[in-house]
């Protein structure tokens, strides 16, 4: 059971939910950035949300299946064809072995997915599939995939691959993905360290994604946020979605290998459940910040992946195989 | 040793961690603070208490908000913070670093000399003399941020980084000195180089160092490398 590539598209890595518990040795978590939608991926095919699946960035991979098997894709702006014919994405597709997979990645949102049913058989390294670049670590070789490479695929845990075809998250249940989001957060831990005005400034103004962006951090410029006194800080740690802003007032928001400790005053932390619609933003969104208390950050997180863990999918009969029944 | 005690501020850090900061200034008895209240929560084995991660005046400290009320956990952090002097501190490890000084292997040894007046000898002997505690880890897998460099090797960084710098060189950076973990690129002053490796994730224990612990450099000739 295996997938060979024939075309990686871009910064396509082997993923999961992330290398958590080594951050204090300074190992980045790593893992999907957008994880709700690698979770989405997985559990449409039958696997643990927290399984190695595909992440690809602004150009979608081609595959060739070498064995029968079923796929899920997800993300913002994905597209799938099979042998040159649309199916859609965040469902279930059973895919013939000897079938040419082409995943089309639109000029919508950032990040895009594929799972299959048993997931990319990959050693996991600390605990972890999740591919971390720089540090050559996990996933496939520690590398982005190449064209020729073949994977191998998991056991999957459906007894039929066919009768688990055709589920899917209708586009209401998914992360309400937008060009130009609003994203909630909690302010702090270090909002006393900036004016008044700034953190008005912060709250107010759009703030535009540079292109200095990548899976360590996403870059913003916009109206300047004003500290209170000097921005370098002693480092310490910081999350995903941490808000840092260096001495030029443009914040830097912290995605999924970002280092483990930093020496920026931390404004605010984006919430949890918006992350997927940060990392799904493109050079060029302008993005909005509203605070919200810990407390609606909770119910925003337990509504968005209510359906999901309760796998309250759609179930389809028209794609239980890759024709038409 | 815990003569003035800093005000511990919890603050949150998002909906699913929080951060205890002990004062804003690096110490060693602050430092120790910091690892004794990550023993401490690590000993409570409360549900839905994830990861931490210390850092050298903080311990940021990961749950699940599903698992674990904030509250509550903030709770059990204040009462542990009240007890914090009776805590016990653990020493850490002792781990000897066998370096290479010099040559080849620290291309900037004699600028560091020069700069402070010193000949290589006196720069190896004053470097290699003292136990420098582990105050964090960061940057790259497996950096450890050392404390208490004598202030008499202190270096400016280069001007303009060096585009690769070998994992296991050691440097020197304004009063601060460490150890390369991976191949990166790097601005450091480097005065050695020791083999072995800090991080190797092909490893059981990929992390040769832990926060918390003592490093010593122990000098040894290139022909030993």
């Amino acid at each position: 059971m295996s997938i060979k590539v024939v075309d990686p598209g871009f910064l396509c890595t082997v993923q999961d939910l992330g290398r958590n518990g080594y951050q204090r040795f300074g190992m980045p978590i790593s893992g999907a950035m957008d994880s709700y939608a690698l979770a989405a991926a997985n559990i449409l095919v039958g696997n643990d949300a927290n399984t190695a699946a595909l992440e690809f960035h602004a150009v979608g991979p081609i595959f060739e299946t070498l064995a029968d098997c079923l796929v899920a894709v997800t993300g913002y702006g994905v597209r799938l064809w099979i042998d040159d014919r649309e199916f859609p994405a965040w469902m279930s597709i059973f895919v013939r072995r000897g079938r040419l997979v082409h995943i089309e990645k639109t000029d919508a949102g950032a990040w895009g997915y594929a799972a299959f049913a048993g997931g990319i058989a990959v050693p996991a390294v600390m605990g972890s599939a999740s591919t971390y670049l720089r540090a050559a670590v996990g996933g496939w070789y520690g590398r982005t995939l190449q064209a020729g490479d073949e994977l191998p695929l998991g056991m999957p845990a459906a007894p039929s691959l066919i009768a688990a075809a055709g589920r899917e998250f209708p586009p209401q249940k998914r992360p309400a993905y937008s060009a130009s989001p609003t994203l909630r957060v909690i302010p702090g831990p270090q909002d006393d360290l900036f004016t008044p005005a700034g953190l008005q400034a912060f709250l107010t103004h759009d703030y535009v994604l540079t292109g200095q962006s990548d899976r360590m951090g996403y870059r913003l410029e916009g109206a300047g946020i004003e500290h209170r006194g000097d921005a370098d800080l002693i480092s310490d740690g910081i999350v995903t979605g941490s808000v840092q802003v260096p001495a030029s007032g443009q914040p830097i928001i912290m995605m999924a290998d970002h280092q483990t400790t930093g020496g920026y005053p931390k404004i605010a932390t984006v919430i949890r459940a918006d992350l997927p619609l940060l990392a799904q933003c493109r050079v060029g969104a302008a993005l909005r910040f509203c605070a919200v208390s810990a407390q609606t950050a909770l119910i925003v997180y337990q509504a968005l992946m209510k359906d999901l863990l309760a796998k309250n999918w759609s179930q389809h009969e028209t794609f239980i195989d890759n024709m038409r029944a | 040793m815990i003569a003035e005690k800093p005000i511990a501020r919890i603050l949150p850090v998002g909906e699913a961690a929080i951060s205890v900061e002990f004062g804003s200034r690096i110490a060693p008895e602050i430092n120790a603070m910091v690892y004794a209240l990550e023993g401490a929560i690590a000993a409570l084995h409360m549900d839905g208490v994830g990861e931490t991660i210390p850092s050298y005046r903080s311990l940021l400290v990961h749950f699940d908000p599903f698992l674990c009320d904030p509250h509550c956990l903030t709770g059990q952090v204040e009462s542990l913070l009240a007890r914090l002097d009776v805590l016990p501190a653990s020493p850490g490890r002792l781990v000897e670093i066998p370096t290479v000084y010099g040559g080849r292997a620290g291309p900037d040894m004699a600028f560091v000399a020069r700069h402070n007046h010193l000949s290589e000898e006196d720069v190896i002997a004053i470097h290699s003399q003292p136990e420098y505690p582990v105050y964090m880890m960061g940057f790259t897998p497996g950096f450890p941020y050392l404390g208490g460099m004598d202030p008499r090797i202190a270096a400016p960084r280069l001007p303009n980084p060096r585009e690769q710098v070998t994992a296991g060189s050691v440097g020197i950076a304004g009063s601060q000195t460490g150890i390369y973990s991976l191949n990166s690129p790097g601005g450091w002053r480097l005065i050695g180089k020791t083999g072995v490796q800090l991080f190797d994730p092909t490893r059981e224990v990929p992390f040769l160092l832990s926060p918390g612990d003592r490093v010593r450099f122990v000098p040894i000739p290139a022909e030993a490398a």
